[in-house]
């Protein structure tokens, strides 16, 4: 959040108006299967590859719900806190489009898998309205659906005239999540979106890729003069598919309406799109959103029913969640909030860094070196914490010796470059480079003794009452062992010859 | 019907095991058939030659190598036009898809042909299933072999005239409101309609999906029975059909049938019914008593909303059914310079009039403001017409009705009026929406020698009893009362 360059509605206009947003997002569903067929849901295959008859919508095909995409589904609603209907009903939401294969695509309506929910927004401390550092943002519903086609308008040599279809991403199985209109401002819905993410992640629920379209997100967005009770007319925002346009588009968006209302006009109700390039948000055209989708229940599948058995099952199942995580890692390692929430942002990340304590590092060292040293050279590399060069128990072995005082903190971390750049264990690089801190308190004082012999003048200064000149003992003891010596036994020995 | 030999399941299979005839000769007579019939009746649409030879051979070879014959092996079968055919053109009756080729069969095509069937080639049929004439194909009406300037019924009237005729043994049909046993009545053969569920609609081309049923139409119960076993039970496909085992339907043909109880819905006997149809139902009745049939008089109080139930639902399921049909991916396509352009040319010159119909009746049923008013009421009244055969099967085994109110009118005689078209189901629809089995039978013909149909419902998944009853039926000479 705090790398988020936000210019911010002007303050004078917050004053006087309270934005209200709720937001809907759709998640992709990570199963190897399409929701109604057994076709792969792989990304980036060539097109139209990924079909078959039954998500190709042809004549007579039926569909059959895949029991993992449920099995998710109902994982995100727990996790949200959502009640599972013991029976839920698809429906059919009928309209025209190239990329619906069928004429209608099958989600839920009435009766949706899951309602009444919530998910903590924590603000590091630091929440807009500075009332408090979190809020609960309300849970509306949790549905299953299908994905539509992609369509392609462009870039064939013959764009002008034909548009291109791949049907791959056709029913592949989505979450559509609806919040409350409980945001009270783009930081809050930005706040929702991430957390939101992160639970899904977490959950395993879905991969959250929102390069891949497999995270989306509409918002609807209106304004109300501060006190009033009453929602403003809202507006559909669609095509928020970066944390960035989220929070721009938001932004726009309150502006615009407020603009509106100030100047004595009034809001249409209508579905905008986020214009990327030209930083606005558009009326789509009437025609491209002006649908009656006459819902009706989907014939072709019957009722879906969780037992409470089964959700008990996936409630037993559950990975425990970011909150409860960084509580954990406050708690039983004694780490800091805000380095607990650097450390649980992935599941990933906090796996490793419970096993490089498990391995026997200290938990605060652990916490100290994974930020600064791991991450940093990751980031540079382009690497993801799975692909890191310096298995846990590696980074714990390192983390032991430096403890232990056999090398010092910046050997330490010379040695963890190369372990970094070969993948090395530390023991074999430290053998290989001598790099080992010297200890051996003979050898200490025999170079402490060269040091103090050789620089006479300083010895007068010290002994004189300059006390700064201590450190450039130190110091020379230090360089004559390339950084090796302990640096606490070089203290105790200079004090005691120069003493 | 053909002075040509009848053959039935049974006599195949005794003929093929004594090497009387090969599978293939058997193929080479029924196309023969075909070829000197079908041009007036017009009951088939498309002839898969190399299809049902290639089976033929698999057929002989097995015969040859003694190896055991599966339960139709090498009877000669026809398909409704509106079940999807793996390479063999499948149409619908309709323009839009003219030039259709699935890519896949129907599971029950795959069971008929696993089953050793020799599938000779699609049945014309009401464009999409939608009629109760045959009228409404786009590639013209099909004649009823039993009086040629008559309809055959509909929608499954190419299936039911191409049995009537010996075209084919036997031959699958659907029904959505009557569309197999209404058509069975007017030819003249059996046609059954299995419990919602009982076979998979995996490659059905659907009309309106919570109704359509594959069902069998053949010359006798027995082959009816023999073709229903086969292609009955579950499918992982088809998340609506049922997981209930299937019995053993030709076994129980021969249980008695005295004893059992027969509800006689009053209903059913009221005004609207043809003199002569009315006389062979009440004799087809007494027959059933004669062979033991207990009668109870039965109530079935909502049987009056049953027609404009069924409309609302069957065409409300219809427009979005039918919605993928737009000129994109297969079928008919009439260019235009934009996409809406592209979808209004190919859907107003790809569907036919009733079909459009009831896309725009379906279509509003659905709209906001209109739903609770239409589609939630029709399905609360289904609901209610469920209960009323629910409670009706507390009492009785059986229900008897007749299939149709009339016997076949003749070509083009109700075409200009819809509203009395729709009436020909009136008798049908109300099984249709309960989901309970059903068979049309023969029984007996009107004076001017047209066939009537004897309806027999039962409880759900009671296709044994319905078949039972519908066996003793004939061979006590229903045909003939």
């Amino acid at each position: 959040m705090a790398t988020q360059q936000i210019r911010g509605v002007a303050p004078d206009l917050l004053e006087r108006y309270e934005p209200v947003i709720g937001l809907e997002v759709h998640a992709q569903l990570k199963t190897a299967s399409k929701i109604f067929c057994a076709c792969s849901t792989r990304f980036g295959d060539p097109p139209n590859t990924n079909v078959c008859p039954v998500c190709l919508g042809l004549p007579g095909t039926l569909p059959v719900l895949n029991r993992r995409a449920l099995e998710l589904a109902i994982r995100a609603s727990l996790a949200l806190h959502c009640n599972v209907q013991e029976s839920s009903r698809f429906a059919r939401k009928n309209y025209f489009y190239p990329d619906l294969p069928k004429g209608y695509q099958i989600s839920m309506y009435e009766l949706p898998l899951a309602t009444g929910g919530w998910l903590e927004i924590e603000f590091n401390g630091a929440r807009p309205d500075k009332t408090g550092t979190s809020k609960r943002i309300g849970i509306t519903r949790l549905h299953l659906e299908e994905d539509a086609a992609k369509a392609m308008h462009e870039g064939f040599p013959d764009s002008d005239r034909n548009s291109y279809i791949d049907y791959n991403r056709c029913g592949v199985p989505l979450i559509e999540i609806v919040s409350e209109p409980d945001l009270r401002s783009p930081a809050e819905a930005y706040a929702y979106l991430t957390t939101l993410k992160q639970v899904l992640e977490y959950t395993e629920v879905s991969d959250c890729n929102m390069e891949e379209g497999s995270l989306r997100c509409d918002a609807n967005v209106s304004v109300r003069r501060r006190g009033a009770e009453k929602f403003g007319t809202k507006t559909e925002v669609k095509n928020l598919n970066s944390f960035r346009y989220l929070q721009h588009a938001l932004e726009y968006e309150i502006e615009r309406h407020i603009g509106v209302l100030e100047s004595g006009g009034q809001i249409e109700q209508e579905t905008r799109l986020w214009n990327l390039g030209a930083g606005r948000t558009e009326p789509m055209r009437s025609k491209e959103y002006a649908h009656d989708y006459r819902y009706f229940p989907e014939p072709d599948l019957l009722p879906v029913r969780v037992s409470a058995a089964w959700k008990a099952e996936i409630e037993r199942a559950m990975p425990e969640l970011p909150g409860a995580k960084r509580a954990r890692f406050i708690h039983d390692y004694g780490i800091t909030p805000y380095d607990a929430g650097v450390l649980a942002d992935t599941r990933a990340l906090a796996d490793y860094f419970e096993a490089v304590v498990r391995a026997g590092a200290p938990a605060k060292t652990a916490a100290n070196w994974i930020q600064t040293e791991l991450l940093r050279r990751l980031k540079d590399a382009g690497k993801e914490i799975s692909e890191s060069p310096v298995a846990p128990a590696a980074l714990a072995d390192l983390l032991k010796l430096v403890e232990s005082g056999q090398i010092t903190a910046a050997s330490g971390k010379k040695v963890f470059a190369k372990m970094f750049e070969t993948g090395q264990p530390a023991q074999a690089i430290i053998a290989a480079e001598g790099v080992s801190q010297i200890s051996d308190a003979g050898e200490i004082e025999r170079l402490c003794r060269e040091v103090i012999a050789a620089n006479p003048d300083n010895v007068a200064k010290y002994r004189a009452g300059n006390e700064g000149v201590f450190k450039f003992f130190v110091g020379q003891v230090i360089r004559a062992t390339r950084g090796q010596a302990n640096p606490q036994l070089v203290n105790d020995t200079l004090k005691r010859l120069l003493g | 019907m053909s002075t040509a030999e009848q053959w039935t399941v049974d006599s195949v299979r005794a003929a093929l095991g004594a090497k009387k005839v090969s599978a293939r000769e058997l193929t080479t007579e029924y196309y023969a058939r075909i070829e000197k019939q079908n041009p007036e009746l017009n009951a088939f649409l498309a002839l898969c030659p190399e299809r049902a030879y290639a089976q033929a051979e698999r057929i002989d070879g097995k015969i040859a190598r003694g190896e055991p014959l599966p339960p139709l092996a090498g009877v000669p079968m026809a398909i409704k036009d509106v079940i999807s055919t793996r390479g063999v053109t499948t149409t619908c009756g309709s323009r839009i898809l003219e030039n259709y080729i699935p890519p896949y069969d129907a599971w029950a095509v795959e069971c008929l042909e696993r089953a050793g069937a020799v599938l000779l080639g699609k049945t014309n049929c009401d464009e999409f299933a939608m009629g109760s004439s045959n009228e409404n194909s786009a590639y013209g009406p099909v004649r009823n072999p039993v009086a040629r300037d008559r309809v055959p019924g509909g929608s499954s009237g190419g299936s039911a005239a191409a049995v009537a005729a010996g075209l084919a043994v036997a031959a699958l049909g659907t029904d959505t409101g009557g569309s197999i046993r209404q058509p069975g009545a007017l030819c003249g053969v059996p046609g059954m309609m299995p419990t919602y569920g009982r076979v998979s609609r995996y490659g059905l081309i659907a009309f309106a999906s919570s109704l359509d049923r594959i069902g069998p139409l053949a010359t006798s119960v027995r082959d009816a029975a023999a073709v229903l076993g086969v292609i009955a039970g579950r499918d992982p496909n088809d998340s609506t059909a049922a997981a209930v085992s299937v019995p053993d339907y030709l076994a129980g043909l021969q249980q008695p049938v005295k004893g059992l109880r027969i509800g006689i819905p009053k209903e059913y006997f009221a005004e609207g019914m043809d003199p002569a149809v009315r006389q062979k139902v009440e004799a087809g009745v007494e027959l059933l008593k004669c062979l033991g049939c207990q009668p109870v008089e039965l109530r079935m109080p909502h049987t009056d909303y049953a027609i404009a139930t069924y409309y609302v639902i069957a065409t409300a399921e219809a427009s979005s059914n039918l919605a993928r049909y737009d000129g994109v991916r297969y079928g008919l396509r009439i260019a235009g310079s934009t996409l809406l352009e592209m979808y209004k040319k190919t859907r107003g010159r790809g569907f036919g009039s009733e079909v459009k119909r009831r896309i725009m009746l379906g279509t509003y049923a659905l709209s906001a403001g209109y739903y609770d008013a239409y589609y939630l009421k029709a399905q609360r009244v289904r609901t209610l017409i469920a209960r009323d055969f629910g409670e009706a099967f507390g009492h009785v085994d059986a229900i008897i009705t007749p299939t149709s109110p009339v016997p076949a009118f003749r070509l083009g005689e109700r075409t200009a009026e819809p509203l009395q078209m729709y009436l020909a189901d009136i008798y049908t629809v109300t099984g249709s929406l309960a989901g309970v089995p059903g068979i049309s039978v023969p029984c007996g013909k009107t004076p001017a020698g047209l066939p009537v149909g004897l309806q027999i419902l039962g409880p759900r998944f009671g296709e044994a009893s319905v078949l039972q009853i519908a066996q003793a039926f004939e061979e006590a000479g229903g045909y003939t009362i």
